[in-house]
């Protein structure tokens, strides 16, 4: 097995990629053409690598499950992407984002790799905007920024309320017209099954056609995983309904270590949970706490209407604990504050699980700046409020007509109820600093990987990881790889390896069917998801989790004897889709927890509620667990910890302040 | 499971494959709630018939927050419903009433075979825009963005353009299954930025010509498509594209 060697280039932290992209092997334009490389997933990274390598010269195909490369998750993305630009003049550099991000990780990130990604952050802008992507601008033509959470600089950039949907777009033309060229060969509703490995490389995948049902053999000198996050784990999450762990579930069975699987955020502002019918969560972006602000009543039980509730009945509580960054906390602490609340009894609305989100103070200032700017003096309220409103509406529209849609109600009127939600996870693929898994020409970037966010990321960082792996990173990287490859012929589709790997993957498909139980899919997804929830949330402790492991391995037991998946495997099947995901779901559930259990200490999304400050803060221990938590695949569903030590060199680690 | 009170009447259509005919089926569905959206109104009558043996009905879905475009149901002969300016997956069933009876059917067009039940192939969308939907950039070579100063108006007007989802409600409610909304707001974003004007005119050529050999249908301009757009995709982007695709004639050096 694979040492756990991350790979880190000698050096200064501010030289390494320099000098790294300027000696990294390079394979000559004839070579290129005659390499292949898989790319599993379309969205932010797996479409700008794959238009990338095409552009570069590589022969390429493209896998997503979805109709077209464009509707992957990254279209979601609400609020922004962040890049040091310093357009604002508010001394941001490529330091000060590497600090925010290590710190907002709680120090539980690889420095070289945060490093580099703030230092190629810029080149995404650029980048976007060569593509015609509309970021938002200010009068004068110029970019426009705004604020996210654990940062004091504004470095967000943004299209309304839909900037992962232009970025994707912007990555999806990238991809469109390489395919147009016949450089990129894409493969829609297709999903990997698995990795095929020869002679300890990664050398092809399974995938299955999902309309006609067909397993089909791909090789590839490298394989590319863009697959995404795991947050689908809990049920009920912000991630598209497809969202899943196979692609990266299936490689870390076939060798590649699983990173910090315990890591997952939950993002404080969320539309809360209306009934048992509920099949996702919709989140209302960070950017809302640009303007709004966080409250919930001073009295326990407090049943008025929030506009009865007068000013100093109200407790403004981030505001209150962290004076120095108020509502814009990073994530993790701003939904353990939330559910600290509720816990407390403080809670809102029907469920009593929710806090108010509140724009009122913020559009009647912004009003009262219009009502300056039209030279109408000693403005009154209604008129305040009134141009107020138009200015919260161009800046935020998109999501109060989305929270109106779904809740009934006007956040024009009455604050936003909202309550914290499983939004991304930092776990993933292990993977050193080329990208590279434990796996040789395995390959895993953006949210499938583990690499840049620690603990927690902070908002607005997941597009630019994204693109930064793609666009940048494993273009580069790949090449250390590939241009030792340069004499492999391509492996015929009937190597024993390709036909065992195939077999296994229609065994476990028969397998399935030959079930015929009584539950459906959906049935075991919910049963895993509240124990996730209840036991692997926001807040965890040895007990819980020492269930959960239990309870898991049962309902893993009950999957496989009583699953009911309809219909027939050589046909469009929705269900036999969800039914494999499921399955892969449980197996990881069950690592989250032991990975959780693991790690005796709190750090940033992975609040273990016996490790905390008397503040109720996360408490780190440095001594002992200053480490990536890397786990092995032993064979049925048993795991073993490899450790990558974290050194911190240039940054001094610290108790995480925002106070 | 469900906790509503309100009673259905869905007649559904149904079909094996590509290759086989369809055909309206009939499901009672009760205790349907009000706060539930339409496609979980639909997860309700999958799990009903999967406990009963049924096969459930296949359509496209994802995100459920109306920005993927990969839900596609036309409902009472109206893609993505009765609502104006939202998805399948953003619309509620306080929408309806209860005692209601709903039909729901596949996208209709030529350029968009239905798949399974309520599930058709939008790839079509995918080659117009390989055909010349983006611009000719490679990664690396970008200066720098603000050396670029692009009017706010003007940066509006193509974010506009550029917010369409590629659902494929426009070409389902057009009377000729015509794909000009969808082709003018890409069209219309790139042409409205200075990074899009070396390509304009070829890119309006390359665009039509695969739209038509996909074999969408003409435009009457009768406005169906801007008013079903769940993302309000203006026809000023129609009539921006045929100026150009026009001037092209005259002005492009090159033509397609």
């Amino acid at each position: 097995m694979a040492e756990l060697n991350a790979n880190i280039p000698e050096g200064d932290l501010m030289e390494k990629w320099t000098k790294l992209k300027s000696s990294m092997p390079l394979v000559n334009p004839a070579n290129k053409r005659s390499i292949e490389v898989i790319v599993v997933g379309s969205g932010l990274a797996g479409a700008s690598a794959a238009a990338t390598l095409a552009e570069m010269g590589y022969k390429v195909k493209c896998f997503c499950f979805q109709d077209s490369p464009r509707r992957a998750h990254s279209i979601a993305a609400q609020g922004g992407i962040n890049a040091a630009k310093n357009y604002q003049n508010d001394g941001d550099s490529t330091y000060r984002l590497f600090y925010d991000t290590i710190k907002g990780g709680d120090y539980r990130a690889r420095e070289a790799n945060v490093y580099r990604l703030a230092e190629v952050s810029a080149n995404i802008i650029d980048q976007c905007v060569a593509q015609g992507v509309p970021l938002a601008r200010e009068y004068g033509g110029l970019l426009d920024n705004r604020s996210f959470g654990g940062t004091q600089v504004q470095r967000t950039f943004y299209a309304a309320g839909q900037t992962g949907q232009q970025l994707l777009l912007g990555a999806y033309s990238a991809l469109e017209r390489q395919i147009g060229m016949g450089k990129v060969e894409m493969f829609t509703r297709h999903e990997m099954m698995d990795v095929v490995v020869i002679d300890g490389k990664a050398r092809g995948i399974i995938a299955r056609n999902l309309i006609t049902g067909e397993l089909e053999r791909h090789f590839g000198h490298a394989v590319l995983l863009g697959s995404g996050g795991y947050g689908n784990v809990f049920y009920l999450s912000t991630n598209a309904m497809g969202s899943n762990v196979t692609a990266a579930w299936k490689a870390h069975k076939k060798g590649a270590f699983f990173g910090n699987p315990c890591y997952t955020q939950i993002h404080p502002t969320c539309i809360p949970v209306s009934g048992d019918h509920q099949s996702k969560l919709t989140l209302m972006s960070e950017s809302l706490r640009n303007d709004g602000r966080i409250w919930v009543p001073k009295k326990k039980g407090d049943d008025r209407s929030p506009i009865d509730i007068p000013e100093e009945e109200r407790d403004y509580y981030l505001e209150r604990r962290y004076p120095a960054f108020g509502n814009l906390v990073p994530r993790d602490v701003a939904s353990r504050a939330a559910k600290e609340r509720c816990d407390a009894g403080y809670g809102v609305g029907k469920s009593k699980l929710a806090v108010y989100l509140d724009f009122k103070a913020n559009t009647e200032r912004y009003g009262r700046i219009e009502a300056n700017k039209q030279n109408l003096h000693n403005p009154d309220k209604e008129t305040c409020m009134r141009l107020g409103r138009e200015v919260i509406k161009e800046k935020y529209g998109n999501l109060f007509d989305m929270y109106k849609q779904i809740t009934g109600e006007d956040p024009y009127e009455l604050p936003m109820r909202i309550y914290p939600a499983v939004h991304y996870t930092m776990g993933g693929l292990w993977v050193d600093y080329n990208l590279m898994t434990t796996v040789p020409g395995l390959y895993a970037l953006g949210e499938a990987n583990f690499s840049d966010h620690g603990a927690n990321r902070l908002g607005a960082s997941a597009l630019m990881q994204g693109l930064a792996d793609g666009y940048f990173v494993i273009p580069l990287t790949i090449g250390a790889y590939l241009s030792k490859e340069i004499a492999t012929k391509a492996i015929p589709l009937d190597h024993p390896a390709f036909v065992e790997a195939e077999a296994s993957v229609k065994g476990i498909v028969d397998q399935l069917f030959a079930i015929k139980g009584t539950k459906s899919v959906d049935h075991f997804h919910k049963k895993l998801g509240k124990i996730m929830w209840d036991k692997c949330g926001m807040a965890r402790n040895a007990k819980g989790l020492t269930e959960a492991i239990a309870e898991i391995q049962q309902l893993r037991k009950d999957f496989w004897s009583d699953v009911r998946v309809p219909g027939e495997a050589n046909e469009f099947n929705p269900e036999l889709e969800k039914a494999g995901r499921v399955a892969d779901f449980i197996e990881l559930g069950e690592l989250m927890c032991i990975d959780a259990l693991n790690r005796n200490e709190s750090c940033g999304g992975h609040f273990r509620e016996e490790y905390q400050t008397e503040e109720g803060e996360a408490l780190r221990d440095d001594e002992n667990y200053a480490y990536v938590s890397a786990w092995e695949y032993k064979g049925d569903v048993t795991f073993n910890l490899h450790k990558e030590e974290l050194k911190f060199g240039n940054i001094k680690v610290a108790q995480r302040s925002y106070k | 499971m469900s906790t509503g009170n309100m009673n259905l009447t869905l007649k559904i259509w149904r079909q094996k494959n590509s290759k086989t005919n369809g055909k309206l089926v009939d499901y009672k569905l009760s205790e349907i709630s009000p706060d539930m959206s339409f496609l979980e109104m639909f997860d309700v009558l999958n799990e009903e018939l999967i406990s009963k043996g049924d096969e459930p009905v296949v359509f496209d879905h994802d995100c459920r927050e109306g920005i993927c475009g990969a839900c596609s149901m036309y409902i009472n002969g109206r893609p993505h419903g009765p609502k104006e300016g939202v998805t399948t997956c953003q619309l509620h069933m306080r929408s309806f009433k209860d005692g209601d009876t709903i039909v729901v059917e596949p996208w209709r067009a030529k350029a968009f075979p239905v798949i399974k039940d309520l599930t058709v192939d939008r790839t079509a969308f995918d080659r117009v825009i390989a055909a010349g939907g983006f611009i000719s950039v490679n990664t690396g070579n970008a200066q720098d963005a603000n050396s670029l100063p692009i009017p706010k108006v003007q940066a509006d007007s193509a974010f506009e353009a550029a917010a369409c989802i590629g659902c494929g409600a426009c070409v389902a409610t057009c009377k000729n299954a015509s794909a000009m909304l969808f082709v003018s707001a890409k069209v219309s974003q790139l042409a409205q930025l200075p990074q899009g004007q070396p390509e304009r005119y070829r890119r309006v050529q390359s665009m039509v010509a695969q739209m038509d050999a996909e074999g969408f249908g003409n435009c009457t301009n009768t406005g169906a498509c801007e008013a079903e757009c769940p993302k309000g995709i203006s026809l000023e982007n129609i009539a921006r594209m045929n100026r150009d695709f026009l001037s092209a004639k005259f002005v492009s050096e090159e033509s397609i």
